[in-house]
């Protein structure tokens, strides 16, 4: 710890936002995030086993307007960071590396994170029967 | 100077994989294997969870009890939590400089994932072995 504040040069607010770094912050929140979703897992498998009652309980709070919006949330944070995943495991066998190919990776992975959570949505309504 | 032929480093230590963290490449390399493990179940999830949406509680703990959902399931806890605790500890080793809260918030991170894991496993085991 330094004994007295020290000024930060360059600051961080002077660098423009640009795709790659936004995705590679985005990968830790949505590591956070899926962290604190854990939480919701062990509570329906732990509500699951202990009967009926509460796993009743449980679908209710999970189908409610706001477990549906924060499921929707885990479920897009989920994909991205499975698809940025790939993508960093591909930089750790060294490929990838190239401007040019880190930004249409990006790219992808934004398009294919929000793709596979509408399919994974419309599915899920699909198989529920509407509402 | 190149610094070849300068290793500082003994021969031993190199063998041993030990750097000064003492612990070598393990926790980058375990967050690998989990992260690889993670694919195929993380879609494995997902799918089956999308195809039990708003069943009752009978077909989704008879689901649940089956020999190859209990296997992947604890296959998926157990690399989740491993996976979320080696992130979030670099996460925490990255933004917090006080060394005791450091410590302290690595070592809750640890335990935390350890028994919400093992109450995972618990509670798919009674739905498995239960009743």
């Amino acid at each position: 710890m330094p004994s007295h504040e020290r000024p930060l040069s360059p600051h961080l607010q002077i660098y423009r936002w640009q795709l790659t770094s936004v995705l590679s912050i985005l990968h830790r929140a949505t590591g956070v995030a899926l962290a604190v979703g854990t939480l919701l897992l062990v509570y329906w498998l732990v509500a699951a086993a202990s009967g009926p009652e509460s796993f009743a309980t449980s679908q209710e709070l999970i189908g409610s307007v706001v477990g549906r919006i924060l499921l929707l949330g885990w479920t897009w944070a989920l994909f991205y960071h499975l698809c940025n995943g790939v993508r960093h495991l591909f930089w750790d066998a060294g490929r990838g590396f190239e401007l040019k190919t880190a930004y249409a990776s990006g790219w992808t992975v934004v398009g294919a994170s929000f793709l596979l959570t509408l399919i994974a949505w419309i599915a899920g309504y699909a198989v529920r029967g509407g509402a | 100077m190149n610094g070849a032929g300068r290793v500082l480093r003994t021969e031993l230590g190199r063998v041993r994989g030990l750097g000064s963290a003492k612990e070598g490449v393990q926790h980058w390399w375990m967050q690998r294997v989990t992260a690889i493990a993670l694919i195929p179940l993380l879609l494995w999830f997902v799918i089956a969870i999308v195809a039990h949406t708003g069943q009752d509680y009978a077909a989704v703990h008879a689901w649940l009890a089956s020999p190859v959902t209990l296997g992947l399931m604890i296959l998926l806890v157990g690399a989740v939590f491993e996976h979320a605790q080696l992130g979030l500890q670099v996460v925490i080793e990255d933004y917090v400089h006080s060394e005791w809260l450091k410590i302290a918030a690595v070592l809750g991170v640890k335990l935390a994932s350890l028994v919400l894991g093992l109450a995972a496993v618990v509670a798919l085991a009674v739905i498995a072995f239960g009743h």
